[in-house]
């Protein structure tokens, strides 16, 4: 076992983890934030997307004593009170980007990288960026409905801050 | 769908991880990005009894200027090959073949050294370190040694890498930086490629003076092809098309379940003449295009 510090959302966290532990597992079942899907468990399907120092990092593909020391951003972060919606998440509610939403927690942690990076970007950069997040219900086109969206009202809501 | 039980190894040191590497016997493995290695723990295809991961080893993670070219540390990660400005000005093929492996979330922790150890014929690092006269590093508890790039690929997953040495950084050569290609085909954005072509070439006065092709899936490691390499140099190039028919005559590749033999041809073909063109570019437009 070995002692890890993490800041998580925002929040210093220690624990105590076996080596072989998940960065996934560790998420939702020490710390309890069942946002972070699994689904593949060998970086295939992105829902198990979360950041780390900022970067998306497949969850599935990271042992928790990797990030030790570092800060870890979570789906559950995007919305820190659970009341209003993040920017990127009203866009996928308003364009129906979601149905069943096992996806949805990796796409939204993805499109919040791609905002970071790549804000200006047109509907292929924002394909080509989601190629890793795999969608078995919506068909893709309102995902990338939602992300042009959401980069539209991120860049405004910028220019008005 | 979960990794098996090792005793973790964090060194802070290459001299402490090598030592280890000594001390711990066979069964132990190397961590880098473990974009390779936690699919292969998860899916329990390995099975070691002990971890040594270099997340925090010092001096791995830098890009440096040597004699015309880079030395690239073995955990600098894709992502960064494809930001990092030294890379863009030296060694532009390997920026630009950065951006095809895998997805973000991948290339933000795989890393370059990591690739070149696991040695996936398929993968784009391999034959960009061929297509730049790439060397390899390698150092253990004894010696540090340099490996040219076509010595150190073997086979499926197999390099001259022994198991108690690291890859610690790799060397791209900055002479190919004017005139460069780089094409591959993927069936999905973010697959590894079906056939990935790298080329590098030095024109001097319109006339190839040297010239690199090296392809990725068309055998059980990254080759160059010198048939090709010829029919692209001197003053009278035939042109992309024949340098590219050149390359797809070379090679037997094996057909499987992504596509026969027949096919393969057909996409060597493809990529290298679309990577030579790219190389030859404005400097001898009438050839690139021919
Ligand atoms: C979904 C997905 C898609 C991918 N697509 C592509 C793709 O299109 N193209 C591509 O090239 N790759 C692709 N990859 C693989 C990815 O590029 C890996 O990052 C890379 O193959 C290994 O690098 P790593 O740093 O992650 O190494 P790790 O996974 O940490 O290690 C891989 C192997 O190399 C050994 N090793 C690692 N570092 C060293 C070292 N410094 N010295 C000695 N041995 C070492 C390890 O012991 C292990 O056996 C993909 C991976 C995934 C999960
Ligand atoms: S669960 Fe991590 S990529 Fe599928
Ligand atoms: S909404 Fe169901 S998988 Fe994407």
């Amino acid at each position: 076992m070995r002692e890890i510090t993490v800041t998580i959302n925002g929040k210093p966290t220690s624990a105590t983890v076996s080596p072989r532990l998940l960065l996934s597992d560790f998420l939702r079942q020490d710390i309890g934030l069942t946002g972070t899907h699994v689904g593949c468990e060998h970086g295939y399907c992105g829902s198990c997307t979360v950041h780390v120092d900022g970067a998306s990092t497949r969850s599935c593909l990271t042992l928790a004593v990797q990030v030790a020391g570092r800060a870890v951003d979570t789906v559950e972060s995007l919305a820190p009170d659970g009341e209003a919606l993040h920017p990127i998440q009203q866009a996928f509610q308003d364009c129906h980007g979601l149905q069943c939403g096992f996806c949805t927690p990796g796409l939204l942690m993805s499109v919040a990288e791609l905002a970071g990076t790549n804000p200006e970007c047109g509907r292929a950069e924002i394909r080509e960026h989601l190629a890793g997040n795999i969608c078995r219900c919506t068909g893709y086109h309102q995902i990338v409905d939602a992300v042009e969206r959401a980069l539209v009202a991120l860049r405004e809501a910028q220019v008005d801050g | 769908m979960k990794p098996p039980k090792f005793a973790y190894h964090a060194p802070t040191t290459v001299r402490e991880a090598v030592e280890l590497l000594a001390e711990l016997g066979d069964d132990v493995v190397v961590l880098s990005g473990g974009q390779s290695l936690i699919p292969m723990l998860n899916l329990r295809l390995a099975n070691p009894t002990d971890v040594i991961d270099l997340g925090g080893v010092d001096g791995l993670g830098d890009v440096a200027a040597r004699d015309g070219g880079l030395d690239v540390g073995a955990m600098v990660t894709h992502r960064q090959m494809e930001t990092n400005d030294l890379i863009a000005s030296t060694a532009p093929l390997a920026q630009h073949a950065a951006g095809f492996i895998g997805y973000r979330a991948i290339r933000n922790r795989g890393t370059i050294g990591g690739s070149i150890a696991h040695a996936d014929p398929a993968a784009e690092w391999p034959a960009v370190v061929l297509a730049l006269d790439g060397a390899i590093t390698l150092t253990s508890a004894e010696e540090t040694r340099n490996v040219a790039g076509d010595d150190f690929f073997e086979s499926l997953f197999t390099t001259a890498k022994r198991p108690d040495e690291l890859v610690t950084s790799v060397h791209l050569a900055g002479r190919f930086q004017d005139n460069w290609g780089f094409s591959e085909f993927q069936r999905r954005t973010g697959d590894f490629a079906a056939v990935a072509v790298a080329v590098g070439c030095v024109i001097t006065d319109s006339s190839v003076v040297e010239a690199r092709v090296a392809l990725a899936g068309v055998a059980e490691r990254p080759l160059r092809c010198p048939a090709a390499e010829q029919a692209l140099t001197g003053p009278h190039t035939g042109g992309a098309a024949e340098v590219a028919a050149v390359a797809r005559d070379s090679f037997e590749p094996v057909g499987d379940s992504h596509g026969s033999s027949e096919y393969r041809k057909r996409l060597v073909f493809a990529e290298t003449h679309r990577a030579v063109a790219q190389a030859l570019g404005s400097d001898i437009e009438s050839i690139a295009n021919a």
